[in-house]
């Protein structure tokens, strides 16, 4: 046997970097199957960006403008007089390394540009050469190195490839958030025209057409209405929701993938008959179709732009108050940023449910609540009525979105409407929810299909606690309130976790709720059996 | 003593070689944090590495039939598949075990026909099923440009 | 390298005192000299760093929210991981800096579960980095019995309490071990662990090298030169009192302690030991979770360029028409 040709001869072609080699001197290798197509010269010429030009990743040259690295050093500049969260996490950084084995991306690919620190560090080495003292004189000493065109690739290679979901700021000693980083270097690269398309296509689109999807008022219309009639075939009741009527009491903004793929059209469907069965005075818009923001991907002021259109049409229609879908970053922008961005919202009221008169004091001046806030305080009110054991069949978990965890802190709200709509509802093990939830890893417009391997990579850590769950109880349905989970969850499950399905928690709500004037339900939105109902009755 | 006593005499002591073998594939300072962290949900990929390759440990001791060595195989080679392997690199912690056992147990020569043929049967299945893997993320990449495209017509 | 380079450093700046007093005899640059211009250059380098940082606004509020919001009145609320208001943001941020609160989330998370050890890496950080923190303010504050007279009764009961065990003679104090002990883990954690060394810098390494010699020559002193107290006590009031003198016949020993304080302090203000005032700016920690009650300032915020509803409905007026959606103009 001692005459085989040994295995590890094999293992030791694979092209791993020399581990004695610092991480300064290991030039990025762009892999496929981990990196996002470029911007294409239409999304940005919409969006007014600068650099626009056709381009392509894997070719050597990338277009850029004759003096990039000036057009760099002088962003950060401005940044660093802009933001004390970029200044400091610049400076107060210890290498400590209690982030370092806190990132999906890392946990996933085993990569080590992907952990925290080192993700920061590939900004911060070229800070310290350029804007600190030690760095100028000391050079690589003290952890700075020079911005050529390698290190700007490597810039672009890991900055899409963090989900900017702040895992690792919630162990940090010092608060240093990743996120926030990511965000300043995408910023940085979005002054040379280096975005990926997956994020400048759909934020042009929502630019022009006012969400994501690029759909047109009329088609707007038309997927509700489908969703209408889905909705009757199921249940007998004929919902009937408006579009921007003036007037209404409240506005009503999601995310538009739940107007479009399933199994966001089931949540939206859940939206659809819980605001019908409460005679909600509401409508949809479609020029503020879109709840996410995939400017806050690309820079602050793009995120503006894009979300500017809530408080304005609200603003138009005179309604009272805004109602907000279940999605993840769109409510870590309503909630962190909007009322900053594009307040004062003096022309609202403070949100108030015409249903239970519950004032949302919490949402006192930005004035938008999240329909699960909504929701809960309606269960609690008991104004629903509620047959759980429709989801009798469904054994759920619950998966903490990001942004809703780490960026709002809205634990508590969903996991009360679901353990009323459901009767068999599993947490997955403590360090995998709540603040320590891991991403879906598609977080922050990484959900392209090219890039699908780093998905599946970085997805791998919650569908590991997900298994646990199915092996442990049996579990078979991921229930979250985020948009970009609905897209991204389902082909993680598809891969690691087989037997596992995705919904939206309105879509168990409306499952579970008893309409007025219903027909007996005899299969739930999906289409399924549903042959609960006669076995409870016995 | 047959060669299924001393490999469940040795199995610690073996099983442990392998999974230091295949995680010395990655890149140090990832083998180390494979290596030392021994949380599931801290350390997924070390995880089921060693709770695989303790399967298919076992598996080979209770003479296993091809088909029940399918789903043990499955969770390493999913993980495998997307990690940038070449698909020769991808299996080829399989035939690790062969160095394992090398360095761990004396195998008589009548036997180690039947072992190596075990491992190599391993490998095929493998192979197998990193191809279905990598068919699986094209058609999951697939989906969704359809989906992709029905929106934007 | 990495490791060697900044050792090799702390050696050559001890051999430099040396050098400069026993042979040079330089005994007013580094006992009077040095200390006033690092002093001097410690506050106000640290003054100009945190300076530095308040002048950059924080146009968001940004808080890493790590405990329930507050929302419905029903709904239990975390006040300490996700406050709502000052009396909360003060609570989190004195656990955050008192017992390091972040730190040890690390060690909550372990379910021990399945045949394996469960790993103590994380745990030991936690303990590690409280120890050495608080063992090394609490020599700091008990230096203050050299530059105080006389000295006062809460500084002689914390010495007695770091002493009590009333080991040798002198005393030993409890933190000095403690410090030398936790700073070598920490040492000892960043070469040994391929992780962590993969992510340290030189500039990691030297401030450790430098607080292990201090901490070593400070116990030297203490314990086994013995340098007479009276003496450096004369000395230190003399530096306070602008009126220095310097010390008759101190060993040199006392002079390399008193040299590497006098670089790591010049060397705080520099370096990412500033990380001791910057914990108290950091965004994520130190704001409200309040944002949707009470509108945050943006100091820089600026008109956007955007889409606006009249544009669009120019765009799209027809299509709207066709399927029954209003519009402004018909």
């Amino acid at each position: 046997m001692a005459k085989e040709p040994k295995p590890q001869e094999i293992i030791s072609q694979i092209n791993y970097n020399p581990p004695q080699k610092s991480w300064m001197d290991i030039p990025v290798e762009m892999k496929e199957g981990m990196f996002c197509y470029g911007a294409k010269e239409k999304s940005l010429q919409t969006l007014d960006f600068p650099n626009v030009r056709s381009w392509s990743v894997l070719e050597e040259d990338w277009k850029l403008p004759e003096k990039w690295d000036k057009i760099v050093l002088e962003g950060i500049a401005e940044r660093l007089k802009k933001y004390r969260s970029f200044k400091i996490f610049m400076d107060i950084c210890v290498r400590c390394g209690a982030c370092a084995d806190k990132c999906h991306f890392f946990l996933g690919s085993g990569d080590p540009k992907n952990m925290p620190v080192l993700r920061a560090e590939l900004l911060r080495s070229i800070y310290r050469k350029n804007f600190t003292a030690a760095g100028k004189i000391l050079g690589k000493l003290a952890g700075a190195r020079k911005l050529t065109l390698n290190v700007l690739k490597e810039w672009w290679y890991y900055f899409y490839q963090c989900s900017e979901c702040r895992r690792c700021s919630v162990f940090c000693p010092y608060g240093i958030d990743t996120a926030e980083i990511t965000i300043i270097a995408r910023e940085l690269l979005n002054l040379l025209g280096l975005n990926i398309e997956w994020i400048a296509g759909p934020a042009a689109n929502c630019y022009l057409k006012g969400n994501h999807l690029g759909l047109e008022p009329h088609t707007i219309k038309n997927s509700i209405d489908f969703l209408v009639d889905e909705i009757e075939e199921k249940t007998g009741v004929r919902v009937s929701p408006t579009f921007n009527r003036k007037g209404a009491e409240i506005l009503f903004v999601t995310p538009s993938g739940d107007l479009f793929a399933d199994p966001g059209t089931y949540t939206c469907m859940g939206y659809l008959m819980l605001f019908h069965e409460l005679g909600l005075d509401y409508t949809w818009s479609t020029y503020a179709s879109e709840g996410g923001n995939f400017g806050f991907f690309t820079s602050m002021e793009l995120a503006k732009r894009l979300n500017t259109k809530i408080y304005a049409e609200a603003k138009r229609l005179g309604v009272k108050w805004i109602l907000g879908g279940e999605c993840g970053h769109m409510w870590r922008v309503i909630n962190q940023y909007m009322d900053t961005f594009n307040g004062p919202a003096d022309f609202l009221e403070v949100p108030t449910s015409p249903i239970t008169g519950t004032k949302f004091e919490n949402a006192k001046s930005t004035k938008m609540t999240h329909i699960s806030e909504f929701t809960a305080d309606l269960i609690k009110h008991k104004k629903l009525n509620l047959d759980p054991r429709r989801n009798d069949h469904l054994k759920v978990t619950f998966h903490d979105s990001c942004n809703v965890a780490r960026g709002m802190g809205m634990f508590e709200e969903p996991r009360y409407v679901i353990k009323n709509v459901c009767n068999h509802f599993y947490e997955m093990p403590e360090n995998t929810i709540r603040e320590k939830t891991f991403c879906c890893g598609s977080g922050s417009g990484l959900n392209a299909s090219e890039n699908m391997e780093m998905r599946l990579r970085g997805g791998l850590p919650r569908a590991n606690a997900v298994k646990y769950v199915q092996e442990q109880y049996g579990v078979n349905m991921l229930a979250c309130i985020c948009a970009i989970d609905r897209a991204a969850l389902p082909p993680l499950m598809n891969y690691w976790v087989p037997g596992v399905d995705v919904t939206g928690v309105t879509e168990l709500v409306a499952n579970a709720l008893v309409m007025k004037g219903e027909k007996k339900r005899t299969t739930n939105l999906r289409g399924e059996d549903l042959s609960v109902e006669e076995k409870a009755d016995v | 003593m047959t060669l299924n006593d001393s490999l469940s005499k040795n199995r610690e002591s073996i099983i442990n070689r392998w999974f230091d073998l295949i995680v010395d594939s990655y890149p140090q300072n990832t083998a180390d944090f494979i290596k030392s962290e021994k949380n599931r949900f801290a350390n997924p990929v070390g995880w089921i590495i060693k709770k695989g390759i303790e399967d298919i440990f076992e598996g080979i001791i209770q003479n296993k039939s091809d088909a029940q060595f399918f789903p043990i195989l499955e969770d390493i080679i999913k993980i495998r598949a997307v990690q940038e392997f070449a698909p020769s690199e991808a299996i080829s912690f399989i035939f690790l075990l062969k160095q394992a056992l090398c360095e761990k147990v004396v195998i008589e020569n009548n036997e180690l026909f039947a072992i190596e043929s075990k491992i190599d049967t391993l490998a095929g299945i493998s192979l197998d099923i990193f191809m279905k893997c990598r068919e699986k993320i094209e058609q999951l990449k697939a989906n969704e440009d359809r989906v992709l495209k029905k929106s934007n017509s | 390298m990495k490791i060697l380079f900044p050792l090799l450093v702390v050696i050559i700046l001890v051999g430099l005192v040396f050098m400069g007093v026993q042979e040079a005899n330089l005994h007013l640059l580094f006992g009077i000299i040095i200390p006033y211009v690092s002093v001097t250059i410690f506050i106000l380098g640290v003054i100009a760093r945190v300076v530095n940082w308040s002048r950059s606004p924080v146009p968001f509020r940004i808080p890493t929210t790590c405990g329930q919001q507050k929302s419905l009145s029903w709904i239990k609320r975390d006040c300490l991981e996700n406050p709502s208001n000052a009396v909360g943001v003060i609570g989190r941020m004195a656990l955050e800096i008192l017992t390091f609160r972040s730190l040890f989330r690390n060690t909550q998370t372990e379910l021990k579960q399945g045949p394996y050890l469960v790993y103590h890496e994380e745990k030991l950080l936690w303990l590690a980095a409280l120890a050495f923190h608080w063992s090394f303010l609490i020599v700091v504050i008990r230096h203050f019995r050299l530059f105080i007279e006389p000295i006062p009764g809460c500084l002689s009961l914390l010495c007695s309490l770091d002493g009590f065990m009333e080991i040798g003679s002198p005393v030993v104090f409890l933190s000095g071990v403690a410090l030398l002990g936790a700073v070598s883990f920490l040492l000892l954690r960043r070469i040994l662990s391929p992780k962590i060394s993969y992510i340290s810098l030189t500039a990691d390494y030297f401030p450790l090298f430098l607080i292990i010699a201090i901490a070593a020559s400070g116990i030297l002193m203490r314990y086994f030169v013995k340098v007479d107290v009276i003496d450096i006590k004369a000395y230190t009031l003399g530096l306070l009192s602008l009126h220095p003198v310097i010390p008759a016949d101190v060993s040199v020993i006392f002079y390399i302690h008193l040299f590497l304080v006098c670089v790591l302090l010049v060397y705080i203000p520099f370096s990412k030991l500033m990380h001791l005032g910057g914990i108290f700016l950091s965004p994520t920690r130190n704001m409200a979770n309040n944002n949707r009650l009470k509108r945050h300032i943006n100091p820089w915020n600026y008109p956007v360029k955007v889409h606006t509803y009249e544009e669009y409905e120019e765009h799209f007026r027809e299509k709207m028409k066709q399927v029954g959606i209003p519009v402004e103009k018909e």
